[in-house]
């Protein structure tokens, strides 16, 4: 579609990530990252979280800023609101993967993306967390995303980013697959 | 060394200049090459020629490919039924004529204890003797071992087990449910059957390719052969790893040639669930993403449709064709089933039909990369005189299909002819052939 004169630029460096790719095949353990958070009770249900260092290519490894995210509850639930519920710092996190997917798909693929915008709802019944039914799940029972997405692409194509992105998203296979997870107290 | 010596057997080694491992379709078309080509071989196979076929397969599978595509090296189907499917005999027979034809120096019987390098080429040992050659060619099929995942150990002894290999037919399984893992051409097929049988089945789908048996009037095949989908080569393809490790399409044979996806499985009351991605207690439990794979599935079949489209197109032959179609998306459950408790008793037995994998247990080579898989540059293995044919997509998206084990046969021949030319100094590679092959 587009011509031999264009651009493609979605801001996403894929050279440098088939470069990783290529780097990796060779040196398979330098892949294994370990991704960390550290949270700080305030009061009530306020809580703030941290990142800053993670681990990856074989060495410790710093963002270049310190993140602070305030995790709170709202008013409705008697508390005073001071930041997101941690179930929407999850459709956060799924909403930055997909999207940042089907930036790096379309740089790939040669698709210019003029805008991207997703929208995210996930259900959850309450009734589980507080203990009322015991059939009742703790966490979401639906979650969905709508993509509204201009690119200069036929409507197959962006719906091949949009599945592409969901085959290579770590957020999508943390929710959709079962994942081991021991909590411990030093 | 020494206690690997054939001793045992009383017998000296046997020379050849090239040992192919399998008389199968791969072995066979390697052998009318190397027939042709003037050179000594011996073809070894386990059992009988086509023997995978013969005793490893289920009652009722029919090949997924039409008669008329079913052909080897000089030999054409000439049979009554061009469009019909053969079933599991029939193959047999075909192959063992074609043994016959051939005169095909198979040593029945014969089953490859190891290969290891020697000098001036290889040592092969088997159950009958050991035989010393220049090069081996590994014909020994992609589809040896079910590959069965760690879940398998961790279910209860309530629930029985079987894989593809075992199974033959349905009144082999307890009455009750069953869940069949994995959604290719052979799940699709053993879900439909079971279900039919009586019982009520559970198909756990994953990544898969969908696939109609018939398009604009055609057979799928056809159109695959004809567009060139079938001739696309391993060095033209953008990902050659992730071509190699697709999954079989959801095909079917059958006297009456019909489309077989999930569509038609939950028609007739089939269950779809997600990937089987754990079990925790009793709860078997399934992924949430069994919408996106299907989403995926049906977009790639309409990305291929379109491809086909405009095929016809460049090629004027819309006046020969039926008109285009297209068809309805994957239906699934309006509240997907995440999880299935195995302590309320509705799962009797799992299939696993979640594929299989080769055996290189007896390859005493060090050509075999982390994930056990062969290194191997289009059939050439990364040791001198070593080849192999027959895997998934080895050089052209039909490598592994019967018919297309004449074009892999015929350049791989070619460059180990040419090899054992190089290593006697009578010669050097004909010019152009490293390149042609890319190797």
């Amino acid at each position: 579609m587009q011509t031999a004169i264009r651009e493609i630029d979605n801001g996403v460096n894929v050279t440098a990530l088939l470069g990783a790719r290529e780097a990796l095949s060779q040196a398979p353990e330098a892949a294994r990252f370990t991704w960390r958070t550290s949270c700080d009770w305030v009061m009530g249900t306020h809580s703030r979280a941290t990142v800053e260092g993670f681990h990856g290519l074989g060495e410790e490894q710093r963002h270049k800023t310190r993140f602070a995210f305030d995790t709170d509850h709202p008013e409705v639930f008697a508390s005073e609101d001071h930041g997101p519920t941690p179930v929407e710092y999850v459709l956060v996190g799924l909403a930055g993967c997909l999207t940042a997917g089907i930036a790096a798909v379309a740089q790939h693929r040669g698709i210019q993306l003029n805008s991207v915008r997703a929208r995210l709802e996930g259900d959850m019944d309450i009734q589980g967390i507080l203990g009322m039914d015991r059939d009742v799940r703790n966490g979401f029972d639906d979650v969905r995303v709508t993509f509204e997405i201009d690119a200069d692409a036929t409507r197959e194509e962006i719906e091949a980013l949009v599945a592409q992105s969901q085959k290579r998203s770590a957020v999508f296979d943390i929710l959709t697959n079962p994942t081991h997870v021991s909590v411990q107290v030093k | 060394m020494s206690e690997e010596r054939p001793g045992r057997q009383h017998r000296p080694a046997r020379a050849v200049t090239v040992v192919v491992i399998g008389a199968g379709q791969a072995g066979l078309a390697m052998s009318h090459y190397l027939g042709r080509a003037g050179i000594e071989h011996v073809l070894l196979e386990r059992g009988e020629v086509g023997n995978a076929w013969r005793h490893e397969r289920w009652d009722s599978l029919r090949l997924l490919t039409p008669n008329w595509q079913c052909r080897l090296p000089g030999l054409r189907y000439a049979g009554p039924d061009p469009d019909g499917f053969m079933s599991m005999p029939q193959v047999v027979d075909f192959l063992g004529d074609y043994a016959r034809r051939l005169s095909a120096p198979v040593q029945a019987g014969t089953r490859v204890r190891s290969v290891r390098p020697a000098d001036d080429g290889y040592r092969v040992i088997t159950d009958r003797g050991e035989w010393r050659c220049r090069a081996v060619v590994i014909a020994s099929g992609a589809f040896n071992l079910p590959r069965v995942p760690a879940l398998d150990r961790a279910l209860p002894a309530s629930v029985d087990r079987l894989t593809p290999r075992e199974y033959r037919h349905p009144g082999q399984l307890a009455p009750g449910g069953v869940l069949v893992v994995g959604a290719s051409a052979t799940g699709l097929q053993l879900a439909d059957e079971l279900q039919r049988a009586g019982h009520a089945v559970t198909l756990s789908v994953g990544e898969h390719v969908r696939l109609p048996r018939r398009y604009r009037g055609r057979d799928i095949q056809w159109w695959l052969e004809a567009a060139g989908i079938h001739d696309q080569r391993f060095d033209e393809v953008d990902d050659i790893e992730r071509a190699r490790r697709l999954p079989s399409p959801q095909l079917a044979g059958g006297d009456v040639p019909a489309t077989l996806d999930l569509n038609a499985l939950s028609a007739r009351g089939v269950r779809l669930v997600g990937r089987l991605v754990g079990l925790q207690d009793t709860r078997l439990q399934f992924s949430g993403s069994l919408s996106a794979h299907c989403a995926a599935a049906d977009l790639k079949l309409g990305r291929l449709l379109d491809t086909l489209d405009a095929w016809v197109r460049t090629r004027g032959l819309e006046g020969c064709l039926e008109a285009p179609e297209r068809f309805p998306p994957t239906r699934l459950p309006n509240v997907p089933c995440l999880g299935l408790d195995l302590a309320r008793g509705g799962i009797r037995t799992v299939l696993w039909a979640t594929g299989y994998r080769p055996d290189y247990s007896w390859l005493q080579v060090p050509v075999l990369d982390r994930k056990g898989q062969l290194r191997h540059h289009g059939g050439v293995v990364d040791a001198p005189g070593l080849y192999v044919l027959g895997l998934p997509f080895l050089r052209r998206r039909k490598s592994s299909f019967i018919h297309g084990a004449d074009d892999d046969a015929r350049e791989l021949s070619a460059h180990l002819v040419a090899w054992l030319a190089r290593g006697h100094r009578h010669g050097t590679m004909p010019r152009g052939l490293t390149t042609a092959l890319g190797a």
